[in-house]
């Protein structure tokens, strides 16, 4: 009968045929879906793609020698780490004449240096008593060295929590016979 | 009995304004992010643990790696200042459409000399020039004008002092980089960054 009547509900009586309403919703999930899908990806990529670094400080460079003041700090409280060629790394704490321990080769990483610094770190609290009188790690980066030993030492330095260090470049004779020595 | 009917609960909700919000976010997004452009010297940064993210402006990365050092600095306004430094600096005269380049451009690593030519070039060509590095020796160190008249000129306009970032080459050899060190702590800047990449936390 009245198929075109579309719309008008319950309209005449007897033999009612009702139209369908149609659904004016569309299904959005699939689309939901696909924005926060590319939600996800644009946030990712803009924050993710910052690139990270490192803060590095260094002391001030002194021109004058003569203005040098020398600091005088407990051998027994220092460890310095020497960098060579192809990923060589020899340490030896306190002063080289008379070194507490080592000069030794050891490995970069957790099983290497990692565990020789918080070993030393711990022991040199003991030795001072004091918390604010830790570890002083000099690192000095041979001639040969790469700029990836450099940031992995520092790296090791900001993994096991020691806060004083520096970064010192002449090498006495015997240091250099060292780190040459295969 | 009357029949209790049960209305059947329609299971599908409303997603219009959750599409709506959806859209809104993705756009900002698009919008916000910035296409990535190929690096003149991609150099292969070292992973370190430490996580702290380099700033957006105000900001000088030195790259090195080759044996080549280039130079870049972030903000717009900056890059024209100090163009015109440099220009000023080596005598040489720079049009305000140079300007603009350069300060589309990104890093860079040629003499002063030939800094005109590689601002006329287009972007993609710039990354096949085979660029030299900017020289840094004693006699001719260019990069340590750049360096200074950069910094001047984040002064002038931010009132800020530029943050300066080295990004080397994990296989870059250790002088090369104490040589840059030592050029920035002749300015007196003893406080900078080493751009590096992520390492797990387990490491």
């Amino acid at each position: 009968m009245a198929e075109l009547n579309t719309g008008d509900g319950g309209g005449g009586k007897g033999g009612k045929v009702r139209s369908k309403k149609q659904n004016s919703k569309v299904d959005l999930t699939a689309m939901v879906d696909l924005a926060f899908l590319l939600i996800t990806f644009f946030m990712l990529t803009t924050s993710l793609s910052k690139p990270q670094s490192m803060d590095l400080s260094l002391p001030d460079k002194n021109d004058d020698p003569t203005k040098d003041k020398d600091l005088k700090v407990d051998e027994k409280r220092t460890m310095t780490i020497m960098m060579g060629e192809d990923n060589k790394l020899v340490y030896y704490m306190g002063l080289l004449d008379a070194p507490i321990a080592g000069p030794k080769d050891i490995a970069y990483g957790k099983e290497g240096i990692r565990k020789e610094l918080l070993a030393r770190k711990k022991s040199v609290i003991e030795y001072t008593g004091n918390k604010d009188k830790g570890i002083i790690v000099i690192i000095k980066p041979g001639t040969k060295s790469k700029y990836k030993n450099l940031v992995d030492i520092l790296d090791e330095m900001a993994i096991t929590g020691v806060g004083t260090y520096a970064i010192v470049n002449d090498f006495q004779p015997k240091e250099k016979e060292l780190l040459e020595k295969k | 009995m009357a029949k209790i009917k049960m209305k059947k609960k329609s299971t599908s909700t409303d997603m219009t304004a959750m599409c709506d919000v959806a859209f809104l976010l993705l756009t900002f997004f698009i919008l916000t992010a910035t296409a990535k452009v190929p690096e003149a010297l991609p150099v292969d940064t070292p992973a370190s643990t430490v996580q702290t993210k380099l700033p957006d402006t105000d900001l000088a990365i030195i790259t090195v790696g080759k044996g080549k050092v280039f130079f870049d600095i972030k903000g717009r306004e900056i890059r024209k200042r100090t163009l015109e430094g440099i220009g000023a600096k080596y005598g040489i005269n720079f049009s305000e459409e140079d300007k603009t380049k350069f300060a589309l451009m990104d890093d860079f690593g040629v003499p002063v000399t030939g800094l005109k030519q590689i601002i006329d070039m287009k972007a993609a060509d710039r990354t096949k020039a085979n660029q030299p590095g900017i020289p840094l020796d004693s006699l001719d160190n260019q990069l340590k004008e750049w360096l200074l008249i950069s910094r001047r000129a984040t002064i002038d306009l931010d009132d800020k002092e530029l943050q300066i970032a080295i990004k080397g080459d994990a296989k870059e050899e250790y002088p090369k980089i104490k040589k840059i060190m030592d050029i920035l702590q002749d300015q007196k800047i003893n406080s900078f960054n080493l751009v590096t990449g992520t390492r797990g936390k387990d490491f």
